[in-house]
């Protein structure tokens, strides 16, 4: 599920359900262990964004048409 | 002077030119409280200052009235600069105003204030319409100048706490009159194209005229239009700006605005880290809690002894056959008594039995039954019905 383009945001917010879900107790053991699954699952996708994460920083001006153009910046002091 | 007569245009011109001869009066500050203010179409403002005992006429042409930086109103206590001159067509003097500052209070705060009053009236500081920031942040749109301190402080921030978000950078200027135009459009340009999930707006510290455009009310405007969350970044902590009141959210400084703009990554993973482990830990107590029931049926007489609850399902199983087959047989006999008294009704109704007593049912010869002598006509051949055989006879 957490490929390539994952929204962060609806990662977390399923690992919170499942966690909270777990610790309810309230479903069964083959329910848990496939939530279990999934809520580390999520863990790793989070956990490698961030490790793969690298910063992009761009300077974005109006092209000719109007629409935005991205340069480079360099974010050095 | 000889007894000459003087015209009245003659009059008030040599007062004019006494007047304008004046050192003092060609350079005068004077304080005093606005009254009557009028503004022409023309552009040109019109007003009185006064104090207890007096009254001066004054006016303010539009090249001195544009650069005013606040809003004259009546009442205001102000410091006016400018030179006395004669009107000859009217006989009259007036203060010919190039400045005009409230006493008192700089003509910024001045302004500051004003603007501050009418736009909090119209709602556009309300608590109501803040909108929430995004926890996770993918694109974060930075309106400010390429060139100064806040987007070096911003984008070191955003680097070090959540560098999974890419940084848009909209350079403006943020001085100078072509800022707060400059600002606004870049913060709608972001708007119209959907540029971010968040916007920081903002700029490094500076004196109150330095930070002036983000008292604009252009951007202002901007800023409560905006459908991404703006976080406004101005100055110093002690710095408080319009934008800062129409902002979703005020930062003290530019790199405060990145922390508050962003998750902190190494939190996020400590998070991370939790979750797993209250996963873990979730999973483990469910578990236990299944092995202590399997416990407990265990204990169980069945899990205990399956011989002995086998031995005493089955002798339960017999004695349900056992019931069952008596039931069976019973119905069954009770069948068989009312198939033969049945049996023996229909026998005794049957018509053959009565022939057997010597009885004979006639017919006539298309097959109907004869019942009284009128159905017969002389001569008709008739069918007898015996027991076992029939006799064939005609009719005389």
């Amino acid at each position: 599920m957490a490929e390539k383009k994952m929204d962060f945001e609806s990662a977390m917010a399923r690992l919170e359900e499942i966690v909270k879900t777990l610790e309810r107790g309230e479903s069964s053991l083959e329910e848990s262990l496939t939530l279990f699954e999934e809520g580390t699952g999520l863990i790793k996708a989070c956990g490698k964004l961030l490790d793969e994460a690298e910063q992009k920083v761009v300077k974005l001006q109006k092209g000719p048409d109007g629409e935005p153009v991205e340069s480079g910046f360099i974010a050095e002091e | 002077m000889d007894e000459r007569v003087l015209s009245v245009s003659e009059l008030n011109n040599y007062i004019k030119n006494v007047v304008d001869a004046d050192p003092v009066l060609a350079e005068v500050y004077v304080r005093g409280e606005l009254s009557n203010y009028k503004v022409y179409p023309s552009g040109h403002h019109y007003f009185s200052m006064k104090d207890e005992t007096g009254a001066l006429r004054c006016v303010m042409f539009r090249g001195s009235a544009v650069r005013l930086r606040f809003r004259p109103e009546n009442g205001m206590k102000v410091i006016a600069f400018g030179r006395v001159a004669v009107y000859p067509r009217d006989g009259v003097y007036q203060l010919y105003v190039n400045a005009l500052t409230p006493d008192g209070v700089g003509d910024l705060q001045m302004a500051f204030e004003q603007l501050k009053e009418k736009l909090y009236a119209e709602g556009l500081f309300d608590a109501a319409h803040k909108k929430p920031l995004p926890r996770y942040p993918m694109r974060i749109a930075v309106v400010t100048s390429s060139a100064g301190a806040a987007v070096h402080d911003i984008i070191r921030v955003l680097r070090k706490r959540w560098p999974a978000a890419k940084v848009l950078l909209l350079p403006v200027r943020v001085q100078g009159a072509e800022a707060p135009p400059e600002i606004a459009g870049a913060i709608r340009y972001a708007n119209e194209h959907r540029l971010a999930d968040v916007m920081i707006v903002g700029r490094g510290g500076g004196s109150m005229e330095d930070l002036w455009c983000f008292n604009d009310e252009r951007v202002a405007r901007a800023i409560y239009a905006s459908e991404i969350p703006v976080i406004s970044a101005v100055g110093h902590e002690p710095d408080v700006t319009i934008a800062d009141f129409a902002a979703d959210l005020r930062a003290a400084t530019p790199s405060n605005g990145a922390e508050l703009c962003v998750p902190d990554q190494a939190e996020l993973r400590e998070y991370l880290d939790s979750m797993e482990i209250r996963a873990g830990q979730a999973l483990k107590k469910s578990i236990a809690a299944r092995r202590e029931k399997l416990a407990q049926l265990a204990g169980r007489r069945a899990m205990q002894s399956p011989a002995n609850y086998i031995g005493d399902r089955r002798a339960q199983l017999d004695a349900l056959t056992a019931r069952l087959g008596a039931g069976e047989r019973q119905s069954v006999m009770k069948a068989k008594e009312r198939y033969a008294a049945l049996a023996g009704k229909l026998d005794a109704m049957s018509p053959l039995k009565v022939l057997g007593r010597g009885y004979a049912i006639a017919r006539k010869a298309d097959g109907t039954v004869i019942r009284r002598a009128a159905d017969v006509t002389k001569g008709d051949k008739l069918t007898v019905r015996l027991r076992n055989d029939e006799l064939i006879c005609t009719a005389d």
